[in-house]
Parts: structure tokens; sequence; C-alpha cells
């Protein structure tokens, strides 16, 4: 079962990623259960999770920010392409940073991504729980959703 | 002028993402690399190798179709005196320990700054 104490690697991870990738820190919000099925955003990067846990990571963000983002690292190419590669990249490297709480046993996915207001879909497993951590960067917001065995 | 021409060598980057692999390319400062090509996965990687025998690489890990762990071992058995570079997400030293035993000769996580890319291509080229 996945322990808010296990959350720590996730809310780091996300915080290095913005502070060296944008050069400008983002603001975490404390991380909450999942209830129910919430609304994603734009674009939608996800990982599953397979191995010693089970599960998905997902980011999901607006265009408005991926763009800023996509700006702040020298990118000039702000096409739909783009924005997709760009919300798996962050998923992917959140994900594969966590590795160093949870080892080589946790095996993360390539990214495969959504667009619009389709939903990652959460797999159904015993001890599964989900919990979303809210993601505050200039004026934008974004989630990480971290649900894990 | 001391008459010591400066060796230039061939590079080649492989990674998913095509953000990180024109990131990559923007961001090294060697004037001596020359970039030979990019790739998406290791089984392109291979192909592109073959074409353009290159003496410096850039490596993602997980990849669609072929991993970064697997291509290494290829290459390094294809050219031995290859240099190659793990750049990946995955943090893990377990991972880190395959990849070198596997014949990588350093390892960057992402995410990473414009230094310590050229830092670890400097290195990679000592």
């Amino acid at each position: 079962m996945l322990y808010e104490q296990e959350l720590k690697t996730f809310v780091e991870g996300t915080t290095n990623f913005f502070e060296v990738a944008a050069q400008q820190p983002a603001t975490l919000g404390s991380p909450y259960l999942m209830e129910g099925s919430p609304a994603v955003h734009e674009y939608t990067g996800v990982i599953n999770i397979s191995g010693k846990r089970e599960g998905v990571v997902y980011f999901t963000a607006p265009k408005a920010m991926l763009t800023v983002l996509l700006m702040k690292m020298q990118e000039h190419d702000f096409s739909h392409e783009t924005m997709r590669d760009l919300v798996g990249e962050v998923a992917n490297t959140i994900s594969g940073n966590a590795r160093r709480d949870f080892g080589r046993d946790f095996v993360i996915s390539v990214p495969s991504v959504l667009t619009g207001e389709k939903k990652p879909e959460i797999p159904r497993k015993p001890g599964l729980r989900s919990f979303i951590i809210p993601i505050n960067w200039r004026s934008h917001s974004a989630k990480l959703v971290v649900s894990l065995t | 002028m001391n008459g010591k021409a400066r060796r230039s060598f061939k590079l080649m980057i492989v990674d998913d993402s095509n953000i990180m692999r024109r990131r990559i390319e923007r961001s090294q400062q060697f004037e001596e690399l020359e970039l030979v090509g990019t790739a998406g996965n290791g089984e392109d990687a291979l192909e592109l190798f073959k074409k353009t025998d290159p003496d410096v690489v850039t490596m993602d890990l997980t990849m669609p179709r072929m991993d970064g762990i697997e291509c290494i071992g290829r290459l390094v058995a294809l050219k031995p005196s290859i240099r190659i570079l793990v750049i990946s997400a995955l943090a893990d030293k377990a991972t880190a320990v395959e990849a070198m035993e596997r014949g990588a000769n350093g390892f960057l996580n992402k995410p990473f700054t414009d230094r310590q890319l050229n830092e670890a291509i400097a290195e990679l080229m000592r």
C-alpha cells in the first residue's frame, strides 16, 4: 500500500524538475487522497508502474503552462507533438527519479500521452491508493497523481 | 600555431524525446563534436551507428522497441572504443552500475543543467 511518507520522493522529484529544467521553482501543495475521478488538464503524461509496486503515475498540465515551460527550456517548437513530448518527459523524469528511493524493481513504462478530457485508467488492484500532489508554477496549476499499491 | 590538429569526434544522440535530443544538441559546447545523427530508440540507433560510425553517444535508457541498456551492449560489441554517456531519469544505483557494466562510460541523471551536461561530456572525452 502506498503510504503518505512515500510521496516525499515524488514531491522532491517534481520540485527538482522545475528548479533544474525551468530554472524556476514550483510550489507544491499538500498531497491529498484522490476520490473519484478528478478532472485532467489538456495534456496528460502517463507512466505505468510494474514490478514490486503496481499502478500509474501521471502528470497533467494545461497547454499554457507547457508553452511557458518550453520557452524556459529554450524550445522554439510549440506544436501539439512537442506538448505531448514534454508532458510525457516530465512524467518520465519524475517517475524515473523515484527509483532513487523505490529501487530498480520500481519498473516504469515509456510514457503514453492523453489529450483533451481523456482520463488515465487507474488499475483496480488490492491495496492501491491514489494521491494528488498539486503543482503551482508561475500563474499555472498542474497535478501529479500517484496511484500505487 | 602549434601544428597539432584538434581531433574531432562524431556524436550520436539517442533519446525517445525530441525535446531532449534538441536540448542535448543545443547545449553541448564542444567544437570538436560533430553531430552525425539522432535516434529515438535502440533499434534505430543501431541502424544509424552502422551508417555513421559515431565515436561518442549520449544514450537514454527507457525507450520503445529496444531500451538503452541492450543498445549499449550491442554498440560496445560493434565498436569497443565507443564512448557512451547515459542520460536517463532512472536514478537508482543498480541501473547506473548495470549500464557501466554493459560498457557505458558515464551516467548523467535527468533533469540536468547545461553545465552538468558539458562536464559529463568533457569527462567522457578525456
